[in-house]
């Protein structure tokens, strides 16, 4: 593989979502001179960042202030945020969310043009800014078109990553496989940004799309990074039924109501508050994310979830709220049921029930974005910076994507500056990468289909790494995955072309998600106690004398090897989680 | 209820063949299968080698249209039960080149979308700091509709001109052009006037409407058009009588 200077730049930025985009124009704003490119495997409009649909967390109204919203997500996040980062957030979160207005993103406005603000689960004040119910298509949509306007910043559209270049300690770019062609290329940087996104595909009922495979974490992972919080899973208490297909908290916010078999708004028996007609901020249906999920499963428990063809699910009214606010602040929620559900909750209940979301998760990073590996970078879910601690608040996982995308982005770009040139054995490293892939492609024979894995790596998260944990399953998950790893050693593929091998993309997407599959499995069983997301029945009490620590799995040649950090606490210290009261 | 439908699907493999061939596969019938349900049923069981742009499955993300029965469609958003008893026809859209079975080339309307200045142009950029541009709710309907496009290249696909003449800018990329005209914070229309009023620019359009028919998000192109032609002689106008505008 000839080296060419065409592959090679200052900034990398892998993943060209709300994340990516951000960094990408942060970089070149901070230095205009740089080389700046943003690669995924996908078109960057296709991004994962266009399906979030509430909104975006930023304070701007009077009343509202920085140390509540920084409250609502320490708590929200059961103590497990560090507070510097938290804090940090929430101050540049508003102007992060101008920027965006000015670049042309069209929020909802209040009558006078002024931002319009809605309410969002355990938010206790109404600072949640939306584009009706499509806040990350439209982010996703502004920021891409905004970075159209640079042309400093170059794109590698449809390329995935199947390895980091590390050598003399530093990360100092890529090994990539250009889909359309097959064409395998080294590509170097002085900085390289993960921005990949989660890895939700991991269970088998999510939210996420297709693309979500934990590449980032993976890549990261192997590189010698360790992820930290990786136990964190959080499920959203109202996905539809059989697709997934997410029904936003903004249903609730505008006043929906959860109702069980009876029609009971049972929320109520769960510590979250009495029921009132209209939504009442922290309380009930505007209650965190954790908290309603978990909710859900001892409704289950008790016999008080309807059936259905594809599982047991509890009842999301919005009827009440009227069709004009709906078309106006929910009309995708009217879309998505009509078309995927074929009712219309202008007049019909929507069947919902716990779907997993997003991860708390991620590759450790510090305040800036900075991993422990000095040239590599993370923003966005692929990160855990952490400002998400055990619970992610709605509407803060986008303007997280600005502010740290940003944060990385300016922080790459400093490093960059020095204009180093990749090292000789980094080439010497492609060529093994490439050998690896040429022989996992045009190796013979196979018994095990990419399907059949990965149902059976479904199942065992599903089973073991649930909305509740326990010791058993977790441990019988880690010899099962062990499994599948070594199942995969004798994969079979049936495509061996080199033009959009779309099977070669699933398979090593697969195996990127056996490794995150584990790393989380393992930072499950290793933390005994139960706090935000991560409930083990086994130990159901916050434990702050062990466990007030982020985890950090390490990849190593057995199992992963957990270690702990402190958790930084800078002025809210560990406190009951209080709702509803 | 049928058990089973078939799905006849174009097959395109350049390395092994020089046209594009088809191929038939037989996938259960389930009633809350969209077709691409049943094309990721063909891949992960019947033939892996099956190649196709997927990703959210709720008609969003704008990557997996295909025409289905002769038609552009999302196929996340396309019902088996609506295509019986079948066989159901799944063939790579229309006007764009085949890289590989039903994934089409983009890069032309990448070029096209970046041709049309699809960002806020200001004569003066204010600082965050100094706050909102303020903007009414009857100010962000003007051009609300026209944001909405998912960049899914539905509407190239159906439109005949761009079949006969593709150096057309094309709906989608007009209509994002129109978003930014509307936005009552931009301060472009005339720079981007110039480019879709030059040649392959709006008045290739001769508003055959297929584009909008297509859209499965209501963007509504060939209004875009429409009204980017009654507008843009309007400012075109103005632009020569008044050059430094009045905005």
């Amino acid at each position: 593989m000839p080296h060419d200077e065409a592959y090679q730049h200052d900034v990398l930025i892998i993943g060209g979502g709300g994340a990516g985009l951000r960094a990408a124009i942060a970089a070149v704003e901070a230095d205009p001179g740089l080389r700046v490119a943003v690669l995924s495997k996908v078109y960057p409009m296709r991004s994962h960042t266009v399906s979030a649909e509430g909104g975006a967390a930023a304070v701007i109204k009077p009343g509202d202030s920085l140390d509540q919203h920084a409250y609502d997500t320490i708590s929200g996040g059961d103590w497990l945020c560090d507070q510097d980062a938290v804090e940090a957030f929430v101050r540049e979160a508003p102007e992060e969310m101008l920027r965006l207005e000015h670049w042309g993103c069209p929020w909802n406005r209040e009558p006078d043009g002024h931002i319009a603000v809605r309410p969002f689960g355990g938010m206790k004040a109404e600072r949640t800014w939306f584009a009706a119910d499509k806040t990350g298509f439209h982010m996703l949509h502004t920021l891409f078109q905004t970075t159209l306007k640079y042309d400093a910043i170059q794109r590698y559209d449809e390329w995935f990553v199947t390895k980091l270049l590390v050598d003399d300690g530093r990360c100092q770019g890529v090994v990539a496989i250009e889909l359309g062609t097959g064409r395998i290329q080294a590509i170097t940087a002085n900085a390289v940004i993960l921005c990949t996104g989660g890895c939700g595909k991991v269970f088998p009922f999510t939210t996420n799309a297709n693309i979500k495979n934990g590449d980032g974490m993976a890549l990261a992972y192997r590189a010698g990074v360790p992820l930290k919080d990786m136990e964190f899973v959080q499920y959203h208490p109202t996905g539809l039924p059989f697709t997934g297909i997410l029904i936003t908290e903004a249903a609730r916010s505008e006043g929906g109501w959860m109702l069980n078999k009876d029609g009971y708004r049972y929320l109520q028996d769960y510590d979250l508050g009495k029921p009132e007609p209209r939504p009442v901020l922290r309380s009930m249906e505007l209650g965190p994310r954790d908290r309603l999920s978990q909710a859900f499963v001892k409704e289950q428990e008790k016999g008080r979830t309807l059936q259905g063809a594809y599982g047991d699910y509890v009842h999301l009214d919005i009827r009440h709220l009227g069709e004009k606010l709906i078309d106006k602040k929910l009309p995708f929620v009217r879309e998505l049921c009509l078309k995927y559900v074929g009712i219309d909750p202008v007049r019909e209940m929507i069947p919902v029930r716990p779907v997993v979301h997003y991860m708390m998760g991620g590759v450790h990073t510090d305040i800036h974005g900075a991993t422990p590996l000095p040239g590599l970078y993370a923003a966005g879910e692929v990160a855990c910076v952490s400002i998400n601690g055990a619970n992610r608040l709605g509407s803060n996982s986008l303007p997280e994507l600005l502010v740290f995308g940003a944060r990385a982005g300016r922080a790459a770009a400093a490093r960059a500056a020095d204009r180093r040139r990749p090292g000789a054995s980094v080439l010497a490293q492609a060529l093994d990468e490439q050998r690896r892939l040429e022989q996992f492609l045009g190796k013979a024979g196979g018994k095990e289909r990419i399907a059949g894995l990965r149902d059976e790596m479904h199942q065992i998260m599903e089973q073991s790494a649930g909305i509740y944990r326990t010791r058993g399953a977790l441990e019988e998950a880690t010899e099962k995955l062990k499994g599948l790893q070594e199942r995969f050693k004798d994969l079979a593929l049936d495509d061996r072309s080199l033009t959009f091998n779309t099977e070669l993309l699933a398979a090593l997407e697969l195996s990127y998600m056996l490794d995150v599959a584990q790393a989380i499995v393992h930072s499950a069983l290793a933390r005994r106690e139960s706090r935000g997301s991560h409930q083990r029945t086994d130990f159901p009490e916050r434990d702050d004398a062990r466990f007030l620590a982020h985890s950090l799995a390490y990849r190593a040649e057995d199992a992963p090897r957990i270690e702990y950090l402190p958790v930084t606490i800078t002025r809210w210290p560990p406190g009951q989680r209080v709702y509803g009261r | 209820m049928q058990a089973t439908v078939g799905l006849t699907v174009t097959r395109y493999r350049p390395e092994q063949e020089a046209e594009p061939t088809i191929q038939t596969y037989e996938v259960p019938f389930r009633k809350d299968w969209v077709v691409l349900d049943a094309l990721n049923h063909i891949k992960d069981n019947l033939d892996g080698s099956l190649s196709f742009r997927w990703s959210c499955r709720m008609g969003v993300c704008g990557s997996c249209g295909m025409k289905v029965n002769g038609t552009p469609k999302l196929t996340c958003a396309a019902f088996l039960s609506d295509h019986l008893p079948g066989p159901v026809r799944v063939e790579p859209l229309d006007y764009f080149p085949v890289v590989r079975d039903l994934v089409v080339d983009l890069s032309d309307f990448m070029r096209k979308l970046k041709a049309v200045k699809p960002w806020i142009v200001r004569r003066v950029e204010q600082p965050p700091g100094e706050g909102e541009y303020l903007q009414t709710p009857a100010q962000l309907d003007a051009y609300k509709q026209f944001s909405m496009c998912i960049n899914c290249m539905l509407c190239y696909s159906a439109c005949p001109i761009y079949g006969l003449e593709p150096s057309f800018v094309g709906p989608a990329a007009i209509a994002l052009a129109q978003r930014y005209n509307m936005d009552s914070r931009d301060q472009g229309a005339a720079e981007r006037l110039r480019i879709l009023s030059a040649k392959d620019g709006i008045w290739e359009c001769t508003f055959v409407g297929e584009c909008t028919k297509v859209c499965p998000k209501g963007v509504d192109p060939a209004g875009a058009i429409q009204q980017y032609k009654l507008t843009g002689a309007a400012h075109w106008m103005k632009s020569v009588l008044l050059p430094w505008g009045t905005r």
